[in-house]
């Protein structure tokens, strides 16, 4: 990851580094491997997604001249006769940087070839994610119920309900993707498919815990995006 | 022996580093919770949530997606084109602002 080493190559550090690593007559990303630079891409593309959406997003709530609901009512929940502003998402969030320190920790554990730590690790953050989407169903059906469509809604404008169903729609679909393949690698790592170098089932790559740094990438990008989406859409 | 070599090699970082960035997570987003608990308004809150979205940001890439081991072209690659979304954003800024300039006017002067 980090120290790598190519027979009759020199590595420089900084940007020195880069235009020899970028002008040599090799691979560019060195010491990265393919499926890692691949999701990297992926994961730019996705970006640019989800900024086109919290951009537009932007727009619509810039540009209309009646209130916006404000967040922290329409998302507040009443817990023991107390209103609590954001309760539910405070505790989204949790669940989510619960899962993405778990996920980091997996990637480390798979690197060590410790197999059952890793596997645990895993699963307790498809746990997590799948958690997360549980309470993403209740906050849609509890808006809905209020009456939230994505061309009405009680609190004010009417664009509110079109953004809020786009944006958490596509990062919960993003969430649930996750789930069902976290699920899928822990059962790998325990049946052990990374320690004997076993074909998946689309590659003729063989196994490897790079694999779980990918699956970590793409995981870590789904909480990153939840950020940004605590931030404009729940605090603004 | 030069293959145990390289395998000390790819192992990874500490595990304290990753419960620090964890740790620091936590914390952070239980700040930017506080922003809204407390009711901020105006600049304080929209610079607060900024801040504490960007370190958030920041720090998940740099520690658990492991961009700060990267090499720069890797990184760079990934970052610069970030600078087209900065643009976007400021383009429709400009565009929504005329947008409801535009509405208001209308709505006062009439069509």
């Amino acid at each position: 990851m980090s120290d790598i080493k190519i027979e009759g190559y020199e590595f420089k550090p900084g940007f020195k580094g880069m235009a020899k690593d970028t002008g040599s007559d090799q691979t560019m990303f060195k010491g990265v491997h393919w499926g890692k630079a691949m999701m990297w891409i992926f994961l730019l593309s996705d970006t640019f997604i989800f900024s086109c959406f919290l951009i537009s997003y932007m727009k619509g709530r810039g540009s209309t001249i009646i209130d916006w609901p404000n967040p922290s009512e329409v998302f507040g929940l009443h817990v023991f006769g107390v209103d609590v502003p954001l309760l539910l998402i405070a505790i989204m969030t949790f669940v989510l940087i619960t899962s993405s320190g778990t996920m980091a920790l997996a990637v480390k554990y798979g690197y060590e070839k410790n197999k059952k730590m890793c596997g645990w690790l895993i699963l307790a953050t498809a746990i997590g994610g799948l958690t997360f989407v549980g309470m993403q169903a209740f906050e849609w059906s509890k808006l809905i119920h209020e009456g939230v469509r994505p061309w009405e809604n009680p609190f004010g404008a009417p664009q509110f309900g079109s953004f809020f169903f786009m944006i958490t729609g596509f990062h919960g679909t993003h969430v649930s993707i996750g789930v069902i393949f976290l699920f899928i690698y822990a059962y790998k790592t325990f049946a052990g498919h990374y320690d004997q170098g076993k074909r998946g089932w689309f590659t003729t790559m063989k196994g490897d815990y790079v694999e779980i740094e990918i699956l970590g990438l793409y995981w870590h990008f789904v909480d990153l995006v939840w950020v940004f989406i605590f931030a404009f859409f729940y605090l603004w | 022996m030069e293959k145990t070599k390289k395998q000390e090699q790819t192992t990874t970082h500490k595990i304290g580093i990753y419960l620090w960035i964890w740790g620091l997570l936590f914390v952070l987003s239980f700040f930017s919770y506080m922003v809204d608990w407390y009711q901020f308004q105006g600049m304080l809150r929209w610079s607060l949530i900024l801040f504490f979205m960007f370190l958030k940001a920041g720090l998940i890439m740099a520690f658990f997606m492991h961009l700060y081991w990267e090499r720069y072209a890797l990184v760079n690659v990934l970052l610069w084109p970030m600078t087209a979304i900065a643009c976007f954003i400021f383009l429709m800024v400009a565009e929504f602002e005329y947008t409801v300039f535009t509405r208001l006017f209308y709505f006062v002067v009439g069509g």
